[in-house]
């Protein structure tokens, strides 16, 4: 059974513009963690509240658990929220915070501390059940919040950009933990982040959003190498893919696909480029350079690469991509088609 | 000297202008050397900007403040002269005297059940203005008249909602039955009624300040808190007293705080309304020291019954400093 | 909408209007009175929320021509505006003082200024009664000028406190890195980026010193010196007889303009007494 399912949801903030989110389906799996992702003003957030009851949708519904729930307050959905400031109660301690939800929901008073102590054993946090909010740290408020999740045992987990607060050193070991306690824990988890680095490290799959729209949904295999449109395909990887435009198709590959033509024996479009700059990135190098001569001349290029030495900046060399390593999207649509034979000088 | 990390080499000199806290090379520290150094002068500069604020402060509010002291253990009178003390006569005719202690329990009273009135409407209020509504801007505009028109000009009007025959309020009462023609309340002769009137003149008075200042504790509360309270399953009461109001109770401290001192210490209301009658059932401690200082001329037992006012003073000014203290703490 | 919300949003909807309602009534009540004519206020038989006669003005013209009341303004005016001017005077240095030059002490001296708030006129009336007639300041508005900073002075160097803090150090340290000395720098940077919040500290000022009741009443007798929220409430008594009409003409005049400017800069104000009581 699908935990969480909207159909045709929308909301539009404005009368006559755009909406915020556009007709947006959706089916989660059991247990799965799902990821929205897109870039700020993508609707992500939007849709995650509306999930949460915190927004009224436009048209559409939502189900949870196979129950409609469009027309229910968050109290009702029994569904559990972690806020990207966690929102912590502040001035009730760790033990409080977490002891609320049980409370409001009726929980019977005998059963509190066992729970509790269950939770914050289940995050690491026994020794803190005492402290109060302000005397945490980042990620220890982040495993309060959590505690306070999962205490109830929802059949969702709803997070909003948990990671933002934290600073870059501290996030990578915060995401290690969530993804440790997704797996312990098991119950489906909607994710929500404009990091795509986040996005591809943690979901079984990816749903890529757009101006309220669903670009792609799939998993962070299929949205990386099967790239739906040339939104998906710029949005995910860093640096992004390249785009050249061949008569009415965009012909795309990505940086690690451009390589010294020594290196790649078979079937390959060949590019003379000129390089503006270079950098060291310490595991790898990154040129970006321009195209000299053909169709594609004056068009900005992205390579990575293991090693640069060799490269002068300004000197052309040849590069190569391999024919199977195209990816072709219309240039209309800009969605993905089926491979083409073209022209390429 | 320590090496500067940022400047190891020392690249760097302190410009002729000399800010940032350059020590001085040791050896003779003269005038110019001790008192002009970056640091020196700051602090100067500061008690320069400062001093006057105080002084002015120490002569208008620091000399009468002793000089109540004074008074309340002299036989000043308006018009005398002289000076002499009299120890504690001012104080044992005021203790004996049956209007000072019906003036000192009509101040409580008037105090705690305005401020207890004014605590409960306010806070209402304010939940109900917390979110934005069309009108909310001209809302606002009536509900700050009380607390922004002058205090007299208001006590005036209500005199006139209150008076004996003309009353606007008991027309409406009688028009609903509620009283007899010709029979209704005498809010402002009978000596009950007349307190009921005064406490809720200054509950009209001083709603719109604390309904401000709650509603700015409302509005510094994260918008995320009430939405994870209703995410974790909180209805609206569990919400508004399990969260919202512990998380506003320091701003409601000082609202409260600043309630009393205005209610204990006024006398403006009382003035106007009842000038202390019926027969002293609304005269307050500070009505009584204007009427027994300034019209009756003994200004010695006026400043001894004003000095009643000061265990308030010290009470509220102390939980003040605590609240102050713990909020620096935290 | 989720069922049960509506309930709460009627129920805010009526709070909010039994509320303002019962708060503004007087003024609407003073609005009507000042046209009613004197013969339909004194008229127990009619409805006294009907102009049961024609509205009329005279009590208008008594006010303005047979009292004092334009003088009383013109004093409460002057007098307002020497006050603020003294208190610019004194608070601005004194809250950048405390708000940049003193470190953990200037946060406890900003506390005790604004302590000294707290003591209130019914304490220092009566020595202060004696002062000002030694002084010679007896009936004159000049007793008021004179003592009425000791309590605009300390509310205002708080309020100007917290709006000083608000501003970011590095102003003051970039124009002192180009040469600046730190008062030059307050005068020509601090105080002209202040503007709104000292806009702010002037109205409310001009507030206390239109509020403030028993000094006004204290150091000056019935005369035309007094000032306009002392003159209105006991001047147009006749004996026992309250000019009603013009009483309240006089109050509401009085109080709209000053609501509205008030108004106006609320929320400056708010901003500036919360920042002060939260650092």
């Amino acid at each position: 059974m699908a935990i969480v399912e909207t159909r045709s949801l929308t909301k539009v903030f404005k009368q006559g513009e755009l909406g915020a989110v556009n007709n947006v389906n959706l089916v989660t799996r059991e247990g799965e963690f799902l990821v929205f992702l897109g870039p700020s003003g993508s609707g992500k957030t939007t849709l995650l509240r509306m999930i949460a009851g915190l927004e009224t949708p436009t048209a559409g519904d939502i189900l949870i658990a196979g129950k409609v729930v469009t027309q229910l307050s968050p109290r009702e959905r029994r569904i559990a929220m972690v806020f990207q400031s966690y929102a912590l109660y502040p001035h009730l301690s760790v033990y409080d915070n977490i002891v609320f939800p049980l409370k409001a929901q009726k929980i019977p008073k005998e059963l509190h501390r066992q729970k509790v102590e269950w939770a914050a054993a289940l995050l690491g946090i026994q020794r803190l059940l005492e402290r109060k909010p302000r005397q945490l740290s980042g990620g220890e408020r982040q495993r309060v919040a959590l505690a306070r999740a999962i205490v109830r045992e929802p059949s969702v987990f709803l997070l909003d950009e948990p990671l933002s607060n934290l600073d870059a050193k501290l996030r990578a070991s915060a995401r290690e933990e969530l993804e440790h306690f997704h797996r312990r824990v098991g119950t489906t988890t909607i994710y929500v982040t404009h990091d795509q680095v986040e996005a591809m490290a943690m979901g079984d799959r990816v749903m890529v959003l757009h101006q309220g729209v669903v670009r792609q949904i799939g998993t962070p295999k299929e949205v990386y190498d099967q790239p739906a449109d040339t939104f998906v395909a710029t949005f995910l990887g860093s640096p992004p893919m390249n785009l050249l435009e061949n008569g009415d198709v965009i012909v795309g590959f990505r940086p690690e696909h451009l390589f010294p033509e020594e290196l790649i024996p078979a079937a390959a479009i060949k590019l003379s480029i000129r390089i503006k700059n270079l950098e060291y990135l310490g595991s790898e190098w990154i040129l970006y350079g321009v195209v000299e001569a053909g169709r594609f001349d004056g068009k900005e290029v992205i390579s990575r690469l293991a090693s640069g030495t060799g490269f002068q900046l300004g000197e052309s060399y040849d590069f190569a991509v391999r024919e199977a390593d195209l990816k072709f999207f219309d240039k209309q649509s800009e969605k993905r088609t089926e491979a083409r034979v073209l022209a390429w000088q | 000297m320590a090496v500067n990390p940022v400047d190891p080499a020392g690249v760097l000199r302190p410009s002729p202008a000399g800010m940032g806290g350059g020590t001085p090379p040791p050896g003779r520290r003269g005038f110019s050397q001790y008192f002009l150094t970056p640091s020196a002068r700051a602090t100067w500069l500061g008690l320069g900007m400062f001093g006057p604020a105080l002084l002015y402060i120490a002569a208008i509010v620091g000399v009468p403040f002793v000089l109540a002291f004074l008074y309340a253990f002299s036989d000043v009178r308006v018009g005398s002269a002289g000076f002499h003390f009299v120890g504690l006569a001012n104080f044992r005719s005021i203790l004996e005297s049956p209007s000072f202690r019906q003036a000192l329990q009509n101040s409580i009273v008037f105090t705690v059940v305005s401020n207890v009135l004014v605590l409960i409407g306010s806070t209402i209020l304010a939940l109900a203005l917390k979110e934005k509504f069309r009108g909310r801007g001209f809302v606002r505009f009536l509900m700050l008249l009380p607390w922004v028109a002058p205090i007299s000009l208001g006590a005036i009007g209500w005199k006139w909602m209150l008076d004996s025959l003309y009353s606007v309020i008991n027309w409406v009462l009688v028009a609903l039955h509620f009283f007899p023609p010709y029979d209704a309340p005498m809010w402002l002769g009978e000596p009950h009624l007349a307190m009921a009137s005064v406490i809720l003149v200054q509950t009209w008075r001083l709603l719109p300040f604390s309904t401000v200042i709650l509603l700015a504790g409302l509005t510094a509360i994260p918008k995320d808190i009430p939405e994870a309270a209703a995410v974790d399953g909180a209805g609206f009461w569990r919400a508004m007293f399990q969260i919202t109001i512990p998380m506003i109770l320091p701003i409601v401290n000082v609202a409260v705080l600043f309630g009393i001192i205005f209610t204990f210490t006024d006398m403006t209301v009382v003035y106007i309304l009842t000038a202390g009658g019926p027969y002293d059932s609304t005269q307050v401690l500070p009505s009584l020291a204007f009427f027994t200082g300034i019209q009756g001329g003994d200004l010695a037992q006026g400043a001894a019954i004003s000095l009643f006012l000061v265990p308030i003073l010290v009470a509220v000014a102390y939980l003040m400093l605590r609240m102050a203290h713990r909020a620096e703490v935290v | 909408m989720f069922r049960g919300q509506r309930f709460y949003t009627f129920a805010r909807y009526a709070v909010v209007v039994v509320f303002s309602a019962l708060l503004a009534f007087p003024f609407y009540w003073m609005l009507i009175t000042t046209f009613k004519q004197t013969s339909d206020l004194y008229n127990l038989a009619g409805n006294p929320f009907l102009f049961n006669q024609k509205p009329t003005l005279a009590n208008l013209h008594l006010l303005f021509f047979e009292t004092d009341y334009l003088r009383w303004m013109g004093n409460t005016a002057l007098v307002g505006a020497i006050v603020v001017a003294i208190t610019l005077l004194l608070a601005l240095p004194a809250a950048y003082a405390l708000a940049r030059l003193t470190g953990r002490w200037g946060q406890q001296l900003g506390i005790g200024i604004f302590l000294t708030y707290l003591v209130p006129p019914t304490l220092l009336f009566i020595p202060l009664s004696r002062v000002v007639s030694i002084l010679g300041l007896q009936d004159t508005i000049w007793s008021l000028v004179v003592v009425y900073p000791s309590f605009t002075v300390p509310f205002s160097t708080w309020l100007l406190m917290g709006f000083f803090k608000s501003i970011p150090r590095e102003l003051e340290d970039a124009a002192m890195v180009d040469g600046l000395t730190r008062f030059a720098a307050f005068v020509k940077l601090v105080i002209p980026i202040s503007i709104s919040g000292i806009l702010t500290v002037v109205i409310f000022t001009f507030s206390l010193v239109t509020q403030e009741f028993v000094y006004a009443l204290t150091f000056i007798s019935p005369d035309t010196n007094q000032m306009l929220q002392v003159g209105v409430p006991t001047f147009l008594v006749r004996g026992d007889v309250y000019f009603w009409g013009s009483l309240m003409a006089g109050c509401l005049i009085a109080s709209i303009p000053i609501a509205i400017l008030y108004n106006l800069f609320l929320d400056r104000f708010i901003a500036g007494f919360t920042v002060g009581a939260v650092k």
